[in-house]
């Protein structure tokens, strides 16, 4: 094989798989629900729009990148009838070229910092959201192989799915009674990590009615795969006929029961909790602390 | 009492720890009855005394750099084939499909294949092309410690038997490659894998960390006259960036695992979620270790790259002095960016932030280092030979798995996609696209120095066009799938997700793979059957630049009959374009380490310590412990471990050698 057909069949190759790559993605995206690129809540959308941010400024570096890639390869391959392309084998520095290289992504990375110092202060998990509505709080206990979701205002409970209402920010108080967890529902918003003896926070509301799936993003043992829970997102109205739902319950959540529930189990299905025992999610949280152990 | 004494003698070990599934069982199987073979191979061929002497013991860093590549080798077809089930079980575990694997073995499989492929194939490639390359690329004839270097060899193949024993004899972690505790504490993991995932990767890393000080000093000490450090090649500045990251990194591996072994076999609380014990420092230790560990295994890649980019372009790298402050910029930056693995544990926006920055600022530096490999090819004359075309592969697939990575390291935008398949997606391009790709290139590029014979050039490039094709339809899958909400290390997942056609057009992805891979073995075969064929009689079959080319292929074992001296940057490549005919050589005597067989026994008593403290033998364990000890002190005690090289030796060898040329 002569050297400008290598030449020829790696650079075609090259920009044939990539515009292979390119098409049939975007035509998949097209057509496909992708849960981070439809956000259906103020935090998920401002991400999302992060993404896409950070995702442009990144482009800028790398067309050019490929351009070149592509470009150099086929222009200077060995066989190029010599005169049209230069050959300049000692030729080994640009101060003003390196200059350029050196700067200009540092200024986009500069640009990028600057949106990256404001949007981890503006999106940190751990700051209530900005709403007239009066927030509500569940409390979110990763257990071995499921969520349970405690409502203290409402004094109910309920075992891998949870109602909430539109419009409303949710203060989520979540730890683990098992190893690490992470919380995650992508169409609501990013995850933040579930642990033993540790309460994270996340703030998340729903601008549309709907259900939306959440699940565990980190690895916590054999049944992890099936941690997943649907959370359902619709009118006030709705939630309170829920919340009226669950209160009929024939369960309760006590210490015994709750002990019960902690046990491994795998797949679980949905259940109700009519009643919760006070501070149940404290005590959790607390009992992996040496002072409660240590008596 | 008899059970009393079964446990003294035993430990933990009962017949229960013998595989019962029919994979894991065939495996072992498989393993053991290889094993055999060639055990009774060497045996039929009487080569056992030939093996002892001209490998196992030898101290020549180009054969324990052949020896890490074999060992590399097969710990890549182990590590593919973990990723090829892995895939396959996703593609069809599917609603009221449970596919092939359950959970416990399913979940042992991945942390198998990522333990393994970094610690056993990237790691092994790395020191092989170093062991390979580095003492003929600074002029001289050896490593600074050549004991040291056979011993961190030999802990590096014990780690590896250690991983792979648990294949037959109880169980590996089902914890992912870096098990974070609370789950790999006894508590929630109270078998023997976690221990077997520990204690491999202790004496492996110890071997590494040897290693690192080794190479290190080697290169600050031992370059051959007039190599000053601005005159070195670039593959070796961005070996001492590597080995500097080594010697700052491997300690805290070292002690985190020591931690979480005293947790687990002493009953401490360091990493427990109770007791006072914090899981969350765990997490920050082994990042602390494990973010500058991608940089030890991508700097070197990028060496190779840049002294490829620049062979085949027939010019000078361009952007010298760049590159080595880009180096320096990513050693130093990498040990500040630990925390963007973990921004979704809770730290305040403050920190988050921070760490997040330092992120993309690396990606300056690594900017540069492509536009300098970029311009290095213009103006040039480029050949498309294998390596080349490894490296045009590599700026393709990292300069994208790098945008990836820059929108995770946005700390708000990671939320959404820490811990997804998108996640999974990004650091295999750039550990496949970056690291392995670079070592293939290497490993093409530097054969026929270490062989005398070229790889075949058309199989190599099928090999390539099958990895990349393989690695597209691999990869660009998992990144959507992220997208769409599929976490990873899952081995099951509703029908209603829809994600199974992106499974399997990853699994097929897998297929390309390993076709690569059997296309590289094939080369690797073929190659050798027909290596008349594509001797190297010139010692520079690529028309290349630096010293390791001024030498014949293969080289004498002493390297240079003269040390070789520089006076510029490319020197072979200056003393070719000067066309000036080599002075009539004086050959002088001088000393090369004599064989030993302590760094075998050395490693053979640390996996005898290690084999004991998983399974709870503590004769065993004494026993390793007091030989690891008195194999060191008496190896050290003795001084006769050199030997003279006379000039009439070299004269007779060069004589030789010049006849074959």
């Amino acid at each position: 094989m002569n050297s400008k057909l290598r030449a020829v069949l790696t650079t075609a190759g090259g920009i044939g798989l990539g515009l292979v790559v390119i098409v049939a993605v975007g035509s998949y995206l097209h057509g496909h629900h992708v849960a981070v690129f439809t956000p259906q809540g103020p935090v998920a959308t401002k991400e999302r729009n992060l993404i896409y941010c950070a995702l442009a400024l990144a482009v800028m570096v790398v067309v050019p990148v490929f351009v070149m890639l592509f470009w150099f390869s086929w222009r200077y391959r060995e066989g190029n009838p010599k005169g049209k392309a230069k050959y300049r084998p000692e030729w080994d520095h640009s101060n003003k070229a390196e200059a350029v290289w050196w700067l200009v992504p540092l200024a986009l990375i500069t640009v990028l910092s600057v949106v990256a110092w404001n949007s981890s202060h503006a999106l940190d998990p751990f700051k209530p959201l900005a709403s007239t509505t009066k927030p509500l709080t569940v409390q979110v206990i990763a257990l071995d192989w499921k969520w349970l979701f405690i409502y203290p205002e409402q004094n109910i409970a309920s075992v891998n799915y949870f109602q909430m209402p539109t419009d409303t920010p949710v203060n989520f108080e979540i730890t683990a009674d098992a190893p690490m967890n992470s919380f995650w529902i992508p169409q609501l918003g990013g995850q933040i990590y579930a642990m033993p003896g540790m309460s994270t926070h996340l703030s998340l509301m729903a601008d549309h009615p709907g259900d939306y799936r959440g699940s565990s993003a980190n690895l916590s043992g054999e049944g992890f795969a099936g941690m997943d829970f649907t959370v359902h997102a619709g009118s006030q109205a709705d939630f309170l006929a829920w919340v009226k739902t669950v209160k009929q319950s024939p369960s309760v959540l006590t210490q015994q029961t709750y002990a019960a529930l902690a046990e491994p189990s795998r797949n679980n299905p949905v259940s109700y909790y009519s009643s919760e025992q006070v501070y149940l999610y404290d005590t959790v949280v607390e009992k992996y602390t040496p002072a409660t152990q240590i008596r | 009492m008899n059970i009393l004494f079964a446990n003294a003698l035993w430990g933990r070990i009962t017949l229960d720890a013998f595989p019962h599934e029919l994979i894991v069982a065939g495996a072992g199987i498989g393993m053991v009855l290889g094993a055999i073979g060639v055990a009774a191979g060497l045996t039929y061929f009487k080569r056992w005394k030939w093996l002892w002497r001209e490998w196992i013991t030898s101290l020549d860093p180009k054969k324990i750099g052949v020896m890490y590549l074999f060992v590399a080798t097969l710990m890549l077809l182990r590590g593919v084939v973990d990723a090829f089930m892995m895939r396959a079980q996703q593609a069809v575990s599917v609603g009221a499909n449970h596919g092939f694997l359950n959970s416990d073995h399913f979940q042992q499989i991945f942390s198998a294949h990522g333990t393994i492929m970094i610690f056993f194939v990237a790691m092994g490639f790395m020191f092989g092309l170093l062991n390979l390359v580095v003492p003929l690329m600074i002029g001289n004839r050896d490593v600074a410690f050549p004991f040291l270097n056979s011993t961190s060899f030999w802990l590096y193949a014990a780690g590896a038997v250690l991983i792979n024993l648990s294949l037959v004899l109880g169980k590996f972690a089902a914890t992912g490659w870096l098990a974070y505790p609370p789950l790999s504490e006894l508590r929630y993991s109270p078998g023997v894998g976690v221990d077997y995932w520990i204690w491999s990767l202790q004496i492996a890393g110890v071997g590494s960390l040897l290693s690192g000080i080794n190479f290190l000093v080697t290169i600050l000490k031992m370059r051959t006259k007039g190599m000053s450090l601005m005159k070195m090649p670039i593959f070796l500045w961005s070996v001492l960036g590597s080995m500097t990251l080594v010697i700052f990194a491997f300690p805290i591996l070292t002690v985190t695992l020591a931690l979480l072994a005293l947790d687990r076999s002493a009953g401490m609380h360091f990493f427990t979620s109770d007791m006072g014990g914090n899981p969350m420092m765990y997490i920050n230790l082994i990042w602390a270790w494990g973010h500058p560990e991608v940089y030890i295994l991508i700097l070197p890649a990028f060496g190779v790259f840049s002294e490829v980019v620049a062979t085949f372009s027939r010019k000078r790298l361009f952007g010298y002095t760049s590159m080595v402050w880009a180096i320096w910029a990513i050693v130093f930056l990498s040990f500040v960016v630990w925390l963007h693995h973990f921004f979704t544990m809770g730290a305040g926006a403050d920190v988050n932030a921070f760490f997040g920055i330092m992120t993309m600022v690396i990606a300056v530096p690594t900017g540069v280092k492509i536009f300098n490999w970029l311009f290095t090819m213009y103006r040039g004359r480029i050949l498309f030979a294998t390596p080349m075309l490894w490296f045009l592969g590599f700026v393709a697939t990292f300069t994208v798995g790098g945008v990836a990575g820059v929108l995770m390291a946005v700390p708000p935008a990671d939320f959404q996609l820490h811990n997804s398949l998108f996640l999974v997606a990004h650091f295999h391009t750039m550990i496949i696209g970056g690291v392995l790709f670079g070592y293939f290139a290497g490993v093409n590029y530097w054969f026929p120095k270490v062989f005398g014979f070229k790889l075949n050039e058309f199989l190599g490039k099928c090999a390539f066009w099958c990895w990349i094709v393989g690695f597209l339809l691999a990869f660009v899958p998992l990144y959507i799938l992220g997208l769409m909400g599929a976490t990873r290390r899952l081995d099951h997942y509703d029908a209603s997700m829809g994600w199974q056609q992106l499974f399997i057009v990853a699994a097929v992805g897998v297929v390309f793979v390993l076709a690569g891979i059997g296309f590289q073995l094939l080369q690797l075969v073929y190659s050798i059957w027909k290596r008349k064929d594509n001797l190297d009689t010139t010692g520079d079959p690529w028309n290349a630049r630096t010293l390791e080319w001024s030498t014949t292929s293969p080289p004498p074992y002493y390297n240079f009959a003269v040390l070789p001296e520089v006076t510029e940057r490319d020197p072979f490549w200056a003393e070719k374009q000067s066309g000036r005919p080599a002075a009539k050589p004086v050959y002088k005597d001088f000393l090369l380490p004599k064989n030993s067989g302590a760094g075998v026994i050395i490693a053979g008593f640390a996996f005898c310590f290690g084999f004991a403290v998983i399974w709870h033998i503590l004769w065993l364990g004494i026993v390793g412990l007091v030989g690891v000890i008195l194999a060191v002190i008496i190896h050290l005690s003795n001084d006769d471990t050199e030997y003279v090289v006379t000039a009439a030796e070299i004269a007779r060898v060069e004589s030789g050698r010049k006849q074959v040329a």
